[in-house]
């Protein structure tokens, strides 16, 4: 873990999201190695967001959550709108799992210190562009263009179900699956991933050949959601199309080699079923 | 709240009105109030041939208020900036139509609301997905929301948990149709059909859904994918894509959820001592006659609770009755009962 950071570091990336956001039992690194690796991250010139968790349920992940929100250090990722509430107007980002849909929302979360947020997942580049247009000034927005889709979060563990395990005996078994544990229909088709509390799409989300668009649309953050392998490759690649050393047509073929099982999806941006997957020429750039 | 079991704490009956004769025979059976959603893609049931227009809405709101029954609105999905002017009137002829509540998710309708009607209540939807004091208290200190219904993914110990922190009285659900996900943020079904609650107020719309006659019997499918298959002999469940049979590391099983009702009828004496405010009953898309059953046993269950919480058993003629109405003919706890989680 340390030494993916030390390479996180390194590599081309802008702004690292650090923390556990699906599991409150998952504590691979103690806080102080949280705040280890954000020193260390900002020392390389990173920006640092520390994310909080999604679901908020117990006792003991609301008291880790005040914990997180009295940092007055770093920037939070509220992904839960508890985390606004503790923050009290400090200035904040808001997730993909944070609800906002509409401009009147934006305008909400922006009263109470809402710096950027990020598009909710299964809206689409028409739902963005009217966000961008009647957003309120000096708020940023990101969008995740890479990665698993985070699709629902329930009570129930599904990895630990899928182990016949109960969620308070779960045996860390989801340390197993670094990239989840497939679902496939019964035609074997794959369809979804299970991370433990977490589904997520089996398929990739990826719009690298939107990168053009997104730039029109005044985007100021991309978001990559890495899988277990590969982080840096990917990095780089975003990197280099974003910097026209690739042609997007290039990147998006090294990006789909190194996708986990599955294959790729960008139905979301344009407005039809999330799982499905434009790659009709036209929004291909040539070369 | 008290913890004291003989705590007094009347909870009220909330009951699905899909339509107008729901709306009565919920009335007519003991629902202390009744919700209803108009007839678009404003509230979380947006089905072909369910729901109320105006005029309907005057009409079924005279009928419950003559009778002493409370009626909410729900407005409980998301808009986007495109068809915010379509909520926004909802807002206004919901204010218009006099109803006792508004249940709204987005924070952009609740802030409308909140400035525009100061006086019209609100409680915050389900789908607004508050499953801690802090996120309630969000939504109390900015919108004045005067109730809020709990996403049924909290076990009953968090439960109560909430209800003594909470600012405002809970809403929790009963009995009905089981969310497995934290509802508002749930997108699993526009993944796969374009449609979600959120988006849509529809999940596995029924548009979407393909019952293919096989070989061996019946396979069905949510926009091609397939969900379930079925052998002749097999009853067959509408495919809600949480509840097929999947393969997970060479297993085929129920992996995320089996087709299935909550039914949360024997923890009544536990939630009364909560000081739980309401029950939801789920179920605008099913039947009047649906409706009436279940509205008539939880009427004779919450009475029976309030006379005597302690030696309240839940009748077997009560548990037959829902159990006959259950998704699957069967019914759970859900994450009420922690091993269920």
């Amino acid at each position: 873990m340390f030494d993916f950071y030390e390479k996180v570091a390194e590599s081309k990336i802008d702004i690292v999201y650090l923390g556990e956001t699906v599991c409150s039992k998952r504590k691979l690194l103690r806080r102080d190695d949280w705040l280890n690796i954000a020193h260390q991250l900002q020392g390389a010139g990173k920006e640092v967001v520390l994310s909080s968790m999604t679901l908020i349920e117990a006792n003991s992940e609301m008291a880790a959550l005040k914990s997180l929100c009295s940092n007055l250090e770093f920037m939070i990722e509220a992904n839960d709108i508890s985390a606004v509430q503790l923050l009290k107007g400090k200035p904040f980002i808001s997730g993909p799992a944070v609800n906002i849909y509409n401009p009147h929302s934006l305008n909400v979360l922006a009263r109470h210190g809402l710096k950027r947020w990020v598009l909710p997942v299964e809206l689409s580049k028409t739902a963005l562009a009217n966000m961008q247009n009647n957003k309120p000034r000096n708020i940023e927005t990101e969008v995740m263009v890479y990665g698993r889709l985070p699709l629902a979060y329930s009570a129930r563990c599904f990895t630990a179900r899928s182990h016949n395990l109960p969620k308070d005996d779960c045996q860390y078994r989801c340390l197993d699956d670094p990239d989840g544990l497939l679902l496939r229909t019964q035609e074997h088709e794959n369809f979804l991933v299970l991370n433990g509390i977490q589904t997520q799409s089996a398929k990739t989300s990826n719009l690298i050949t939107e990168l053009d668009n997104l730039i029109t649309m005044q985007v100021d953050v991309l978001r990559i959601s890495p899988p277990s392998r590969h982080c840096i490759k990917i990095i780089d690649i975003f990197y280099n199309a974003l910097n026209n050393n690739y042609c997007v047509e290039d990147a998006n073929k090294q990006l789909q080699e190194l996708m986990p099982e599955g294959g790729s999806c960008n139905g979301y941006w344009h407005g039809v079923s999330g799982m499905d997957n434009d790659s009709s020429p036209q929004e291909i750039k040539v070369c | 709240m008290n913890n004291d079991i003989n705590n007094k704490n009347k909870i009220e009956l909330i009951c699905p009105a899909g339509n107008l004769p729901a709306l009565k025979v919920a009335v007519d059976n003991g629902a202390d109030a009744v919700y209803i959603g108009f007839k678009d893609d404003t509230n979380a049931r947006h089905f072909a041939g369910l729901n109320f227009n105006e005029a309907r809405s005057i009409q079924g709101i005279e009928y419950a208020h003559q009778r002493g029954c409370k009626v909410f609105l729900a407005l409980n999905t998301y808009p986007q900036a495109a068809g915010w002017k379509r909520w926004k009137q909802a807002v206004d002829l919901a204010q218009k139509l006099n109803v006792d509540a508004l249940i709204a998710a987005d924070m952009g309708v609740l802030d409308y609301a909140a400035t525009q009607y100061p006086d019209l209540r609100l409680h915050l939807s389900v789908q607004g997905s508050a499953t801690n004091t802090e996120s309630i208290r969000f939504y109390y200190e900015n919108f004045n929301i005067q109730r809020v219904v709990l996403p049924r993914v909290l076990s009953l110990k968090q439960v109560a948990q909430v209800a003594e922190s909470s600012p405002v009285p809970l809403e929790v659900f009963g009995f009905g149709s089981l969310c497995v996900m934290v509802e508002g943020r749930c997108l699993l079904s526009s993944y796969v059909t374009g449609q979600s609650p959120n988006t849509f107020g529809a999940c596995s719309p029924a548009s979407a859904v393909q019952w293919q006659d096989t070989d061996n019997g019946l396979d069905t499918r949510l926009n091609h994918i397939l969900i379930d298959k079925y052998k002749a002999d097999e009853p067959a469940a509408y495919p809600t894509l949480c509840k097929g049979r999947f393969e997970v590391s060479g297993n085929t099983y129920y992996a995320i959820e089996e087709p299935t009702s909550l039914n949360t009828i024997a923890l009544l004496p536990e939630l009364q001592s909560m000081g739980i405010a309401a029950i939801k009953i789920e179920g605008r898309q099913r039947s009047p006659a649906y409706v009436k059953q279940v509205t008539q046993v939880w009427r004779a269950a919450l009475d029976a609770c309030y006379k005597n919480a302690e030696e309240y058993v839940p009748n077997e003629q009560w548990l037959q009755t829902l159990h006959s109405v259950s998704e699957g003919r069967s019914t759970t706890l859900g994450a009420y009962h922690r091993p269920w989680q």
